[in-house]
């Protein structure tokens, strides 16, 4: 792999990953946005994060998984569970891991 | 500006608990990285000047997967526009900022620096020298973690007996539960979700994630108003 390119392309990353971190906050220190804008915005975080999880445990390999075969959907269950009863990010994470590590070490 | 505590160890103490949640993330990311044929210089330098986990995960997938730059970019700020209602919600407490002292405080927002610090601003916590502090810590600890991940990828001979290949989407799941505040919330995640897995079913893997995003907090949004009229 070409590290320059790798390294350009990181460059890139960090410019439009500045961007929307920065932009609300130096432009609104004076003002504030339209009622509208700011209840759109606010089902972001939500539309983007669920955009991104769901084809992450149901898709694999561009078909769809529902088998009971497809380890991140059944590690994903009971690390939502987990996630929403305690909002820990660390145990979420070490829960899903570990029923992953965990399922392939037994089953396969 | 009023600092009823602004120590370091005060500091270490609000950061400790996202720190967990950044060791394994950040070593995962470093292996993953490793993998996928990036230098340990570039990975590094990926978790000082982008500094945010999903994007860097993806990234690296992608990278891996051989897709070029450019939609390696716009993935990134597609995955990262949601930052932008994080930092115009702490927009009001810092007014009274320098603007490079803003400038240089929203590059270290994440979604879990942003939980620490809002959590902080409503408790009347404005204090700008723990605020910098808890950054420098978190952002240290996340380039340290993929550091490491970055060095033992090489005697990590496969990643799936550890699980780390479940790294991101755990982090989704945690941080989707952070978000979700309302029923509302919970359907505009579920349309999003499946949604993006339509979309991508129908081939539209490039643009699965925007459209189902931009529909999803339309729809969201729609709602809101017209159940408030």
């Amino acid at each position: 792999m070409d590290q320059t390119v790798v390294f350009l392309t990181i460059v890139g990353m960090c410019a439009v990953t500045y961007i929307p971190r920065a932009l609300p906050m130096l432009a609104l220190a004076s003002r504030s946005l339209p009622d509208v804008a700011i209840r759109w915005l606010s089902f972001i975080p939500t539309a983007v994060l669920s955009a991104l999880l769901l084809p992450s445990l149901l898709v694999h390999d561009a078909s769809l998984n529902l088998s009971l075969g497809n380890v991140f959907l059944w590690a994903g269950i009971p690390a939502f569970v987990l996630a929403v009863c305690t909002r820990s990010f660390f145990g979420t994470v070490a829960l899903g891991m570990a029923i992953v590590a965990g399922s392939r070490y037994f089953f396969t | 500006m009023e600092c009823r505590q602004s120590s370091w160890s005060e500091a270490l103490r609000r950061v400790s608990p996202l720190g967990m949640g950044y060791l394994p993330v950040g070593v995962a990311f470093g292996v993953l990285a490793q993998k996928a044929g990036l230098s340990e210089l570039n990975i590094v330098i990926m978790s000082v000047l982008v500094y945010a986990g999903s994007a860097q995960l993806i990234a690296v997938g992608m990278f891996a997967a051989g897709m070029p730059p450019l939609s390696i970019v716009i993935t990134t700020f597609v995955v990262n526009l949601r930052h932008l209602l994080m930092s115009a919600a702490l927009a009001p407490y810092v007014r009274s900022w320098k603007l490079w002292e803003m400038a240089w405080f929203c590059g270290e927002m994440t979604d879990e620096t942003f939980a620490v610090h809002s959590t902080r601003f409503n408790d009347d916590d404005v204090c700008k020298s723990l605020s910098f502090r808890i950054n420098l810590l978190a952002h240290s600890i996340w380039v340290l973690a993929s550091w490491i991940g970055a060095m033992a990828g090489s005697s990590i001979p496969d990643v799936k007996p550890l699980g780390m290949d479940f790294a991101l989407p755990a982090m989704f799941i945690a941080l989707l539960a952070m978000q979700a505040k309302n029923g509302l919330h919970w359907l505009v995640a579920g349309f999003s979700g499946l949604m993006s897995v339509a979309l991508m079913q129908a081939g539209f893997d490039q643009w699965s994630v925007i459209a189902a995003t931009v529909l999803g907090a339309t729809l969201g949004a729609g709602v809101e108003t017209w159940t408030r009229r």
